[in-house]
């Protein structure tokens, strides 16, 4: 194999390659057609429509930094499982959702007038027994490795309390992964969830 | 497989300004991975255009883009060496004279009309990949007085699920700005030169361009049996 990490041993592994920061110029490479470049988008932050066949939400929030300003240049990328609890991945051999629906949605922050995010997608069902939510991965300028969280739902309070991730967190900390559902917007949902990076309000970050 | 934090950058790193106020200060959370986590989104060549491969081609208006065309190749593999197959990069980069078509790039460096700086393709089946472009310039950035970054083009890969999520930076060899770059020296020392790729004539295409090797390493999945060589 030609490697740079040689070797050495019969049970030593390769080291992974580090992670560097996504810096403030991505938005032309990463989500072209949200800041209108000249350049398809893998993914945006319409993961589903009224085509998909299930309901509709709205998930929308803010990045905040230290001193509560909103930051306008964090890359969001969520992954989930459809309304049945399936994730859509060729790799666990479970068959292409019946929604077509993917579940993965990216969206800079920095593109609309209201700094921030929304994603329109659809409400995940419960997978493997935990409570409905959203996997979150949050990148940006000033962060050298990329943060995780995870998105649940205000009005799951019944799945919520069994979640096992959830109570892993100490319980005053627990409200920062819960979306609050705070109106509808033509016809459907609207859960808001806001991530602060640091101070009181921190996100809980996982050790993914 | 976990995050190796030995080989990672930590959170707060205050050389890097920019931390400071956005970088976790709690504890991260253990998180015993489920299907959540263990599995990801998969991509295929319908989202790979013509010549998204050829950042030499890909953003042509009116002739060829200005610089030195380089070819970046290697191979993306977990932990034990195991290809990584058919999984997405894409890369972003300034031109050659260190300037990003990015509309918030206010470095006064000229664009390049014929260099767009964003790219992507595949894995094959045996983990390799290959992209042509132009060598990016070194920019300015306020991070402190006189401030530069070493030339380098980010990456971004999913391999098999979101656990081995990456986005990193690829350096070139022998660059005099490494000792300066706070970004670089994020990473530990142990790790660093693995984020700087390697001048190789076997790669470099005779009377056109340069090559360089970029191996990449994510972490694998739990489940995979370790290969002994
Ligand atoms: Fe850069």
């Amino acid at each position: 194999m030609n490697n740079k990490i040689k070797m050495s041993g019969a049970n030593e592994k390769l080291l992974q390659t580090p992670s560097q920061t996504a810096g403030p110029f991505f938005a032309y490479g990463l989500t072209p057609e949200q800041y209108q470049y000249d350049f398809t988008s893998i993914a945006d932050g319409g993961l589903a429509d009224e085509k998909n066949g299930a309901a509709l939400i709205t998930i929308a929030g803010q990045v905040f930094d230290g001193e509560d300003q909103p930051i306008s240049d964090a890359l969001i990328e969520i992954w989930q499982a459809d309304a049945d609890g399936n994730y859509h991945t060729q790799y666990h051999n479970i068959p292409i959702s019946p929604y077509h629906f993917t579940g993965f949605g990216r969206m800079g922050t920095g593109a609309n007038t209201e700094t921030g995010f929304t994603f329109q997608t659809i409400k995940p069902g419960s997978a493997e027994g935990q409570a409905p939510h959203v996997n979150v991965i949050v990148f940006m300028r000033g962060l050298l490795t990329h943060a995780y969280t995870r998105i649940y739902f205000s009005d799951e309070v019944a799945a919520n309390s069994k979640d096992i991730v959830l109570n892993s967190v100490e319980e005053k900390r627990r409200d920062t992964l819960i979306s609050q559902l705070t109106a509808t917007a033509e016809g459907h949902p609207v859960y808001k969830f806001d991530i602060h990076m640091q101070g009181g309000k921190e996100t809980v970050f996982f050790d993914v | 497989m976990q995050r190796d934090w030995s080989v990672h950058p930590p959170y707060l790193y205050p050389d890097y300004k920019s931390t400071v106020l956005r970088t976790p200060t709690k504890l991260l959370v253990p998180l015993k991975h489920s299907l959540s986590e263990i599995t990801g989104p998969v991509y295929g060549h319908e989202v790979i255009g013509k010549y998204d491969h050829d950042l030499t081609k890909n953003g042509i208006k009116d002739g060829e883009p200005l610089g030195e065309r380089i070819v970046v190749c290697g191979k993306v593999m977990d932990e034990c060496g195991k290809p990584i197959r058919n999984t997405l990069i894409e890369i972003w980069q300034a031109n050659a004279a260190g300037r990003y078509i990015h509309k918030v790039d206010q470095h006064n460096a000229p664009p390049d009309p014929n260099f767009f700086g964003a790219g992507r393709c595949l894995t094959d089946d045996e983990g390799n990949y290959k992209f042509y472009t132009i060598k990016p310039g070194a920019y300015p950035w306020g991070n402190h007085y006189n401030a530069w970054r070493p030339n380098h083009i980010h990456f971004s890969l999913f391999g098999n699920n979101i656990a081995s999520r990456l986005i990193t930076q690829m350096y070139f060899p022998g660059d005099p700005l490494f000792e300066f770059d706070p970004i670089f020296n994020g990473v530990p020392a142990k790790a660093r030169s693995l984020l700087i790729s390697k001048f190789k004539l076997e790669l470099t295409e005779p009377g056109f361009a340069l090559g360089y090797e970029f191996n990449i390493v994510l972490r694998g999945n739990n489940e995979t049996p370790f290969e002994t060589k």
